[in-house]
């Protein structure tokens, strides 16, 4: 069951036209290593899902910028002036959701689901009339689950058969892609043999877990942002 | 805009027990003036119950910050959650106060901060359901926009992040309670008359009997 494999090997199961569910939320969670593999790999047309575009230069605004990603599924891009700007002159799709309706989303696929019953953003332009149906009494729309080819996830821990532990606000959306995908990739700088990480302590039972690749070390992409000190 | 009356003002907002989203923005700049034995709990929707100050270089964690991108730290008895737990708690109304930013607002409680078309649309993050599902929504935001028009208006043109949401509106020249009559003024700017702060209001205001300054 032995699911470690180099970075290369990873990524190359990754084809043109996949559809990519990144974790993070900012910086924390956010696979910068494998992110910078795909870069690397050149893989095109791909249809990111991440509840952020990063900020200019980091994460996955470097795929965008690369014209990697025809079509972004997020909630909300204001840390990213020039994805907002592409996204006004027609260089990329952004379709928005509630934030806590696309985590559902997410999860809803995970749980093995298609859709469930919501009442946000009834009466906004986010939503379509014909999605609206009448249960229980109440005024309801139908919101589909969301799945994907592929996860890209950062763990601070994972043992040998990827049960995985997140660190602080880096779980965010992470342990809904790892169910959600079907193809899940985890990078994590530790690393460990059956039996290290606490059962009752596991975020995501390595049940998802397709690969894993080992971090020799967090890069400086890991480290803290200097400028957000200065605001 | 004097952002500092705004922020000493909505510090009057919280009360001690209460679980409180504070959105991106001047709400988030909020908790730096709150003493330290104040017994809230700040929710960040990123997944954190307990989140707190702003850090510094020396004591920053790279993986743990706010929603808004700040390296916070937080207090005893915080915890960490996923983005679906977060939301179940903002969902299912256990958050008591939201405080929360706008682009337009009006006098039916109507809110839109997530999209001027063609122009800056940093999307809906998690507006519609904190302005949705929480007890009481406060919305702080400057009067006027930078080329003097009224952001508090008869009717939002933007796109709409929630309908009949707001409960109350403070901003750097007046707080208003939005009533089923339509916007009540309670309290006024020490720098405006109540003649100059109609004119600069797209909304009709009615004048709270007990109207003070602030």
């Amino acid at each position: 069951m032995n699911k470690r494999q180099t970075i290369e090997e990873a990524i190359a199961k990754i084809t043109s036209g996949s559809t990519i569910m990144v974790g993070g939320f900012g910086c924390p969670g956010t696979p910068f290593t494998l992110i910078d593999e795909l870069l690397r790999q050149g893989q095109k047309d791909l249809t990111l899902i991440k509840n952020d575009a990063n900020e200019n230069s980091i994460g996955i605004a470097k795929l965008i910028d690369n014209f990697q990603v025809k079509k972004l599924i997020t909630t909300h891009v204001g840390l990213n002036r020039k994805v907002i700007e592409m996204m006004n002159q027609g260089e990329i799709e952004i379709e928005f959701h509630p934030q806590g309706i696309l985590a559902e989303k997410i999860r809803t696929a995970g749980a093995g689901s298609y859709g469930f019953l919501s009442d946000i953003g009834l009466d906004t332009e986010i939503t379509d009339v014909e999605d609206i149906i009448e249960w229980q009494g109440k005024q309801l729309k139908i919101e589909s689950a969301i799945n994907a080819d592929f996860a890209l996830i950062h763990a601070a821990h994972a043992d040998y058969y990827g049960n995985l532990i997140y660190r602080a606000s880096a779980i965010n959306f992470s342990p809904l892609m790892a169910m959600a995908a079907e193809h899940v990739i985890v990078e994590t700088p530790n690393f460990v043999s059956p039996g290290e990480l606490k059962p009752e302590s596991v975020h995501t039972p390595c049940a998802f877990i397709s690969s894993i690749v080992v971090l020799d070390k967090l890069s400086e992409q890991y480290d803290l942002l200097e400028h957000h000190f200065e605001r | 805009m004097n952002v500092n009356r705004i922020l000493k003002r909505a510090a009057q907002e919280i009360k001690p027990g209460q679980m409180i989203n504070l959105g991106i923005g001047l709400p988030t700049m909020l908790i730096e003036h709150l003493p330290d034995d104040l017994d809230v709990l700040i929710q960040s929707e990123n997944g954190i119950l307990g989140s707190w100050k702003k850090t510094d270089r020396a004591h920053a964690d790279p993986f743990l910050i706010d929603a808004g991108g700040s390296y916070v730290t937080t207090r005893p008895g915080s915890c960490f959650f996923d983005s679906s737990v977060s939301f179940a708690m903002i969902r299912r109304g256990k958050l008591d106060l939201t405080l929360i930013g706008a682009f337009e607002v009006d006098e039916l409680g109507g809110l839109a901060n997530w999209k001027i078309p063609g122009r800056f649309s940093p999307g809906i993050g998690g507006a519609m359901e904190l302005a949705q599902k929480t007890k009481r929504v406060v919305v702080l935001c400057s009067h006027n926009d930078k080329h003097g028009n009224s952001k508090i208006l008869r009717k939002c043109q933007l796109p709409l992040t929630a309908s009949a949401c707001v409960d109350r509106i403070i901003t750097d020249k007046a707080v208003m309670d939005v009533t089923k009559k339509g916007l009540l003024l309670r309290e006024i700017s020490e720098d405006i008359s109540l003649i100059e702060l109609q004119t600069v209001t797209d909304a009709q205001l009615m004048v709270s009997k007990q109207l003070k300054r602030f």
